[in-house]
């Protein structure tokens, strides 16, 4: 199934995302195109089972299509997409093949069947048809929402790509329907930061290949400036970041089953702690290297590393998976720490 | 050099088995351990629990039957080394021969020399230091000047090895050595002994370091009769035969494991209500470790495969020194507590000991601006 999702999405994304298809998505031009021909390939509902209409593939396989839509910079919610196919499935709802996005967090209230409340930071919002959120509460529901009931105030991330606040008034949803016991109500948060983790791991791998590539073709001083120890080491600690926060975004993946009712925390947790930290460090040195041709927006280089420098903040920075982290381990005591990273669960608190 | 990506591997289901036996083995063995004692970790050195430890199989795992080994998977292997490095075990004895030499003999040794040193190194009994830096010859190891000359069927080696760690302790050294005057380049010429430590014509001297311990060792051969079959591998192969060595020596939990005590006496120092700094840079840490023992097994996998990992281990061994070195800073950020040597609270104890220890770690093994060079290399910059 890897090799299968792998081979397809990576000949889709070098044929459709051309540096031209990226500005005029940056211009604000959605890509029809793009979206169908993901839908068409089946793509979009790959995480849903197939008893309703998706792939039913394991988040082991989908970890290469996370990875290549952050290594192409793709302009469309394909990982939201399957984050929220995912979650509608775990609920036994249809796959939906429009573009989908979701919004972690507790914005959301139930009244008299109709929902309100302000989704903040909703990726591609201007452009879902529908986005699915979590009500809380003592059994937390799933609520499925068509965009166009709410009010979408546009915003933008740093790489330009939308992320619009919606207001919902006293709306109907399309649907409601109880997480499954297992299913806890941060679920979108746990997924999202897990797909922003492999989308960087696959953002930092280009800007690797792009940084090595230009190291050895730009001279100056009489020979190609990645002969000078100082560049070559800068871009070895850069190859370092970029290997561990590959590692740790497979291993997140690897770990999560498929659905929603095996979402990892800890090496989630891990994944999006060294994939954020990788970000700075990594885009950084690349910068450095690349000079000030690096700094044009006419370079690919840009492409990347202003996502590197939005999606470390999404679902969570470093120092929120960290702290959640932390926390736990320290309530667990010295003696649960050496366990927990080896079975990749949180020990228990001890009782005090 | 290929550039080997990482990959997630899973340990084997057969290989995990071995935990629970492995972690109450220790439990039981250890429990009268301090906290001080357990951060020698695989600077520790205590023969009768190595031995202990072939007893039950855990030495040579990877060997197979006929010379003591249980023809075990690396992942065995892999399980049974980071339980007794995370409990700060007394492993340094065997330490290398099992990492190292066992495998060097298997691969390049003559029958004799597998039946003379395998089984032992299986039974936890015969021990083995590493003769690679001189006194002019460090990072630049293929300087190195000792010399053996061939004399009939004998060869007689004269020079000087330095930071020998645990000379004092091992029954032989394996030592790269000139065998040819004039290479025809620097990288040849170089061949692989075993030299008894016994033999006369060699004097171990203790090298005292700054924190007071005495590890390694600066080591004299002053003509010095080696037998024929003392040659490991072949004739001039030597510089080959290391480096392909230095893969083993620079992914395993060795490498990010060496301050794992302090973060223990650090965790419990803060307590069960962590600050919000204190349960970031704790959250962070353990973030660090469970990536960085993901990127060690991911080295296992390829070295299990057969292939040559030797980038992807410069990689964890860089980043795993760095993580190491960073603990007892981490640890002088979130407490209020003085290092101390002496005295009865355990974390000032072990920030104490392993403050002093840092500069080592990205010393032995391959310096940091070696193994940068190497990945470099591999990305095709060099």
């Amino acid at each position: 199934m890897r090799e299968l999702l792998e081979s397809t999405i990576e000949r889709l994304l070098t044929d459709l995302v051309t540096p031209r298809l990226l500005r005029s998505s940056e211009a604000g031009l959605w890509p029809e195109e793009l979206w169908s021909v993901l839908k068409t390939s089946g793509l979009a509902v790959a995480a849903s089972p197939e008893s309703l209409g998706g792939v039913g593939a394991a988040w082991s396989d989908l970890y290469v299509l996370a990875r290549a839509a952050g290594r192409y910079s793709l302009p469309v919610p394909l990982p939201e997409s399957l984050l929220a196919n995912a979650l509608l499935g775990e609920c036994g709802l249809a796959a939906i093949t429009s573009p989908l996005s979701v919004a972690a967090g507790d914005a959301l209230a139930l009244n008299a069947g109709k929902i309100s409340g302000t989704l903040r930071d909703v990726p591609w919002g201007r452009d879902a048809s529908h986005v699915v959120a979590v009500l809380p509460g003592p059994t937390p529901q799933l609520v499925l929402l068509e965009r166009r009931l709410a009010r979408c105030t546009l915003r933008l991330n740093i790489a330009g790509e939308p992320r619009d606040d919606l207001q919902f008034d006293a709306v109907q949803p399309e649907a409601l329907a109880n997480l499954p016991a297992g299913v806890s109500a941060d679920v979108l948060q746990l997924g999202g930061a897990m797909l922003r983790a492999a989308q960087i791991a696959g953002a930092l791998q280009k800007v690797l290949d792009l940084t090595t590539r230009y190291a050895i073709e730009r001279v100056q001083f009489g020979k190609p400036i990645g002969a000078f120890q100082a560049i070559q080491h800068q871009i070895a600690v850069l190859s370092e970041q970029v290997g561990l926060a590959t590692v740790a975004a497979e291993c997140a993946f690897a770990e999560s089953g498929s659905g929603v009712g095996a979402l990892a925390l800890l090496p989630i947790a891990a994944a999006k702690v060294c994939a954020s930290e990788a970000c700075g460090v990594a885009a950084g040195i690349a910068h450095t290297v690349h000079g000030a041709i690096g700094f044009t927006h006419e370079h690919a280089l840009q492409c990347s590393t202003r996502r590197l420098w939005s999606w470390r903040s999404e679902f969570g920075h470093a120092t929120h998976w960290s702290q959640r982290l932390g926390h736990a381990i320290c309530s667990a005591g010295a003696a649960g720490l050496w366990p927990s990273i080896t079975s990749g669960r949180l020990a228990r608190p001890a009782l005090s | 050099m290929s550039v080997l990506p990482f990959r997630h591997h899973r340990i084997p289901d057969e290989s995990e088995a071995l935990r629970g036996a492995v972690r109450a083995f220790i439990e039981q063995s250890l429990k009268d351990r301090s906290p001080l004692r357990r951060a020698d970790s695989w600077m520790g050195a205590d023969p009768a629990f190595s031995r202990a430890l072939g007893e039950r199989g855990w030495l040579g795992m990877a060997l197979p039957r006929r010379y003591g080994g249980q023809e075990a998977g690396p992942f065995a292997r892999y399980v049974v080394i980071e339980e007794l490095l995370a409990a700060g075990a007394p492993v340094s004895a065997h330490w290398i021969a099992d990492r190292q030499s066992g495998p060097l003999i298997l691969r390049y040794g003559t029958e004799a020399q597998r039946l003379r040193h395998l089984p032992a190194i299986a039974r936890g009994e015969q021990y083995f230091c590493i003769g690679m830096s001189e006194p002019g010859s460090g990072s630049d190891l293929a300087s190195i000047r000792s010399k053996a000359v061939r004399d009939g069927d004998e060869w007689i080696l004269r020079g000087h090895k330095l930071w020998t760690t645990n000379a004092h302790l091992s029954h032989y050294m394996i030592a790269l050595v000139r065998t040819t005057d004039k290479p025809a380049s620097r990288h040849e010429g170089m061949s692989q002994f075993i030299i008894d430590l016994k033999l006369p014509g060699i004097t171990i001297r203790p090298i005292r370091d700054l924190a007071g311990g005495e590890h390694f060792n600066e080591v004299f051969f002053d003509e010095v009769r080696l037998p024929d079959e003392a040659m490991i591998g072949a004739e001039g192969q030597g510089w080959e035969q290391v480096t392909a060595e230095l893969a083993f020596e620079r992914s395993g939990p060795e490498r990010f494991l060496s301050s794992i005590a302090l973060m223990h006496t650090m965790i419990d120092a803060i307590g069960r209500q962590p600050d919000a700094l204190q349960s970031r840079e704790v959250g962070r840490l353990a973030a660090r470790l469970f990536t960085l023992r993901q990127m060690s097994l991911s080295v296992t996998a390829e070295l299990a495969a057969g292939r040559n990992p030797a980038w992807a281990a410069s990689c964890v061994k860089d980043l795993g020194s760095l993580f190491e070195q960073e603990i007892p800073e981490v640890a002088q950020t979130l407490l209020d507590v003085i290092p101390a040597v002496g005295g009865d609270c355990d974390h000032a104890q072990v920030a104490a000991y392993l403050t002093q220890l840092t500069p080592s770690f990205s010393l032995r093994g391959g310096t940091r601006e070696i193994l940068r060079g190497i990945i470099a290399r591999g990305l095709g910059l060099r």
